[in-house]
């Protein structure tokens, strides 16, 4: 017994070390090179702390700092707001088109750069369709991008999917005794959500919250579509990648932003602690689905499309913009064509290839380190487990043009042995995305175990069962939808990333659909274009996500019939 | 699988096309640009086509991205030519020694077009183009708000344009650094200063890129843009309802191409520049999706009849002659005034400005001596500098960005200290504002 708990916790030391290897040599050394610059002096090079109290002195990053909090904040309770009657309604009752819904619901997620900001400006602008039909009905404009409150309506609805599917994979793994307990006792009704069905989902809320605060936290692009400067993470990127100036402050920023993101997972761990959520009985499929009465339908099928409406708005917008001839100052486009699809069917093909083959492998990767870093902090008792996921949430906050930058000084002068460097393979693209993509995976992993009686995998080991074959047998199968749902997240949101991507791509036969996305929209006549590329990149998305889907309601199926 | 075979192949056929390449004249030449396809793809066509065996590998990154990318790949560099606009990203590379030297063969090419020199006065690179900077305006906002059209850079300070004109920042765009680096020349530090400060006051954002002032102009998010010429051009080619005009003064800016230091093919680098500079090249920059001002004078007369000659157009001899030591001397301060007193002082500077704009319109029904005098002492607040042009390029101020020894202190220290400034001018200019209206009504 005692040697076989030996080669248990040597198992268990040596993942940890692989793991904690990978994350050293792909996420920490890379950008350390570049971070340690908000430690030093400027042009000295001397350790220095001087820089933090800059940062604290100067007014327009601290205002900056308050900015992001409220913002982050704000945009926690819209989401939530947006997502709640979603997945409640998905995944609680009888509900004819969930499936759809799930998927309608998380492309909001896959925004493309760049094209998705015009497609917005289009829309909701201050002279976009929404603005002009009112001031021409109603004599009034709405600033729906205006100022910090435009930047959480539109991040809102660009995040909110992370709560939705989160949430969704929770509410789906609660057994359903505890509710029907609840029934025979009497509770019914929004009673039952709020104090059964919510609070035994909370792992997947809080999974789903604590990413959307911190990308938000983090997030450079809305921001500066909606030339809100005054937040940290574009005070950030504008010092970093401002052009001839070395200046340490935007590292600076970024090691604040770092340390935002892991205390934002510090503390949705402690929420979680010291209360269990985990249920025993599995294979139910889940919350045991009612019936809606007819009244009840037709305000949820209301609700449904209301929300869907708003957050696909961008997408509408979108298609629209990928068959438009011109499209200026007026509700609609003057007139449609199939011209920019024309246009970018040519050299897409191998965008796409490209796009598919990076965003599956950085996903399985994720899935596979996030799924063993969830087990190794929850299921052991090793020590500085924790470590490694914090440093892998650390990648939420670090810029991609910080990591791209890394990976260069990392790996571009490293050859291979025929004097290419390694940084100009495609793998090194992957593995960029991988790693920007990992937290994504981890919370969604750890969401899914958290839910998983301990009690199940005793059960295995009692009947004598090895530690891996039942990690294998019990384990893995039960976190499925957990880290499907990791997966969908990650392969999604990693076909549209440029930024790292913008750095590290070497030539055109490599580079994603993004990058050619990108070069598209820096010119005028290429924004059609750009869209129709947009509007493929979401559609592929979309299947993928359509499949896994179906794959996950599949085997959850197979899975209620075996019991 | 698939992938990875082809990868292998990839790396064979690469290995035959190295050994090959010591015998070829040419081969694969690499450039990294900031330029669009559409300015690209028929010059390599056209490169391809007059020096045969040459193929041009174009990697398309923004001037930052691609400034970082070199330098941080230095200890094995892989691409032979940097291509963009923004002359200071060159005059970085200079600085930091990723650039190599070389002299075209060319002839018949100008000294200088406006009043920008084309070439690094030390060879490190050279101009193959230039374009102009004006005012774009979008016609359908324009009718559908009653705007004015406008003609010159001061039309932009007055009362209709408030709250409708985008500018990108010049920390972030080194063509609207040049814009205002001219204006600040012409019109002297205070004077050049004030202007700046009074079209801003009317601005309704500053872009982040370049390219985000005619994406916004285009889609009608705003009415104005200040942009370089073939932004505006190329925009009425895609067939958005924009126009364009030259104001009498305006800036001319180089687009340049320097070879890369230890550049591995150097041979090709020099025949792609020579290329660019020949009969050919230049003709091909007035096609209309790339719709440059060739540097070679005798090539306006294959141009279409309305193209600018800005060795013939008057507007666009240039007043004065550009200073590239003063502007380089003082480049990191001048973008980061912009940046602490107008980008991130906007909402307080354009407060100030809207009361100042309802002055006007008061005291042209009525005036008002004394109302006039105090708008004038807000008008003052508004233009106050806190450092001097000799302070802007002075060895403390210049040390402070840099991080050399004589710095009086440190960036962050200057940027809060201007930031203060600035937000307290434009809280007492709104004051003052504030009173001399109620006395105008």
């Amino acid at each position: 017994m005692r040697t076989l708990a030996g080669t248990r916790s040597l198992g268990q030391a040596v993942l940890a070390l692989a793991i904690a290897l990978f994350l050293g040599l792909f996420l920490v050394v890379p950008v350390a090179t570049v971070i340690y610059v908000a430690f030093t002096e400027k042009g000295g090079g001397a350790l220095t702390l001087i820089n933090f109290l800059d940062f604290a002195r100067t007014d327009l990053f601290v205002r900056s700092f308050w900015n992001s909090v409220y913002v982050s904040a704000m945009t926690v309770v819209w989401a939530s707001a947006l997502a709640l009657p979603l997945a409640y309604l998905t995944t609680r009752f009888e509900f004819r088109g969930a499936m759809l819904v799930q998927t309608l619901g998380f492309l909001p997620l896959v925004m493309p750069p760049f094209v998705g900001a015009v497609a917005m400006q289009l829309l909701f602008g201050r002279n976009g369709s929404v603005n002009l039909l009112l001031d021409e009905w109603f004599d009034f404009k709405i600033g729906f991008m205006e100022g910090l409150n435009g930047v959480i309506f539109l991040q809102a609805i660009h995040y909110f999917p992370f709560i939705l599917v989160n949430l969704s994979a929770a509410l789906r793994n609660i057994d359903r005794a505890m509710e029907e307990a609840a029934q025979n006792l009497g509770s019914h009704g929004l009673r039952l959500f709020r104090r059964i069905a919510l609070p035994l989902a909370l792992p997947g809320y809080i999974a789903g919250a604590s990413l959307v605060f911190v990308k938000v936290f983090d997030d450079v692009a809305t921001p500066l579509l909606l030339n809100v400067k005054e937040m940290l993470a574009p005070q950030a990127y504008l010092r970093i990648t401002s052009i001839g100036i070395d200046d340490p402050m935007g590292y600076v920023i970024s090691v604040v932003l770092i340390g935002v993101a892991v205390a934002t997972m510090w503390a949705s761990a402690q929420v979680l602690k010291g209360k269990d959520y985990a249920t025993t009985q599995r294979g139910g499929g889940g919350l045991a689905r009612r019936k809606l009465k007819p009244r009840e339908s037709v305000l949820a099928y209301a609700v449904v499309i209301l929300i869907l409406a708003l957050v696909l708005a961008p997408h509408v917008g979108l298609l629209l913009l990928s068959f438009a001839t011109v499209w200026s100052f007026s509700p609609l486009p003057d007139g449609y064509t199939l011209a920019h699809y024309a246009r970018v069917l040519d050299d897409s093909s191998g965008y796409i290839k490209n796009t598919l083959l990076y965003s599956s492998l950085a996903a399985g990767i994720d899935i596979v380190i996030g799924g063993a870093i969830a087990y190794l902090v929850l299921r052991t008792k090793l020590p500085g487990r924790q470590w490694l996921d914090w440093a892998a949430s650390t990648a939420l906050a670090v810029p991609g043009i910080v990591l791209g930058i890394g990976y260069l000084r990392a790996f571009y002068g490293v050859k291979m042995p025929d004097g290419t460097p390694l940084a100009a393979l495609w793998i090194v693209i992957v593995l960029a995305i991988a790693i920007r993509r990992l937290p994504y995976a981890l919370r969604a992993a750890y969401a899914a175990l958290q839910q998983i009686s301990v009690s199940l995998e005793e059960a295995a080991e009692n009947l004598g069962a090895t530690k891996a074959r039942t990690v294998r047998r019990i384990v893995i199968p039960l976190m499925t939808g957990g880290l499907l749902a990791g997966f969908v997240t990650s392969f999604a949101t990693a076909a549209v990333e440029l930024s790292a991507v913008l750095m590290l791509v070497q030539s055109n036969s490599d580079a994603p659909l993004a990058y050619g996305l990108y070069v598209l929209m820096q010119t005028p006549a290429g924004r059609g274009a750009g869209a129709a590329l947009g509007v493929i990149a979401v559609v592929i998305v979309a299947i993928c996500m359509g499949l896994a889907q179906l794959v996950a309601d599949r085997s959850q199926r197979a899975r209620g019939l075996d019991i | 699988m698939v992938r990875l075979s082809a990868l292998t192949a990839g790396v064979t056929l690469g290995l035959i096309l190295a050994a090959g390449t010591a015998f070829a004249q040419t081969g694969k030449v690499t450039v990294v640009t900031s330029f669009s396809k559409d300015v690209t793809g028929p010059l390599k066509k056209a490169f391809e086509k007059a020096v045969p065996g040459a193929t041009l590998e174009v990697q398309n990154r923004n001037t930052n991205a691609g400034v970082k990318f070199v330098e941080e790949t230095k200890a094995n560099n892989q691409v032979d030519l940097f291509w963009a606009s923004a002359p200071d990203a060159f005059e970085v590379l200079k600085a930091r020694k990723l650039l190599s030297p070389y002299k075209p063969k060319a002839t018949g090419i100008a000294e200088k077009v406006g009043s920008y020199p084309v070439n690094d006065k030390d060879g490190f690179y050279s101009g193959f183009a230039a374009s102009g900077y004006g005012i774009m305006w979008n016609e359908r906002y324009v009718k559908a708000n009653k705007l004015p059209t406008p003609k010159e850079w001061q039309d932009l300070t007055t009362a209709p344009y408030f709250d409708h004109v985008s500018i990108s920042a010049p920390s972030r765009s080194g063509t609207t650094h040049l814009t205002i680096e001219t204006i600040l020349q012409g019109e002297g530090w205070d004077k050049g200063w004030r202007t700046t400060k009074e079209i801003s006051g009317n601005l309704r954002q500053v872009t982040d890129r370049s390219f985000g002032v005619p994406e916004a102009v285009n889609s009608g998010q705003v009415g104005y843009g200040i942009v370089i010429d073939f932004f505006a051009f190329s925009s009425q080619g895609a067939g958005f309802p924009v126009k364009f005009v030259y104001p009498s003064v305006t800036t001319l800016v180089p687009a340049n191409i320097g070879i890369i230091a230890n550049a591995p093919n150097k041979a090709g680098a020099e025949a792609f520049i020579e290329f660019l500079l020949s009969p050919t090249g230049q003709e091909a920059l007035l096609e209309p999706t790339i719709r440059r001002l060739p540097v070679r004078p005798e090539t306006y007369a294959k141009a279409p009849a309305d193209y600018p000659n800005p060795f013939k157009d008057k507007n666009l001899q240039g007043l004065l002659t550009f200073n590239a030591e003063l502007s380089e001397s003082r480049s990191a301060a001048v973008d980061t005034l912009f940046d602490q007193l107008i980008t991130f002082q906007l909402e307080p500077l354009k407060a100030a400005t809207k009361v100042l704009h309802e002055i006007d319109s008061a005291l042209a029904k009525k005036d008002n001596a004394q109302a006039r005098a105090l708008a004038k002492e807000a008008r003052d607040l508004i233009a106050a500098m806190p450092i001097t042009a000799a302070q802007a390029a002075s060895p403390e101020i210049r040390a402070a960005f840099s991080g050399g020894k004589e710095k009086s202190a440190r960036q962050a220290e200057l940027e809060q200290q201007w930031a203060a400034f600035a937000k307290e001018k434009y809280a007492a200019a709104k004051a003052k504002a504030d009173e001399a209206l109620k006395l105008a009504r």
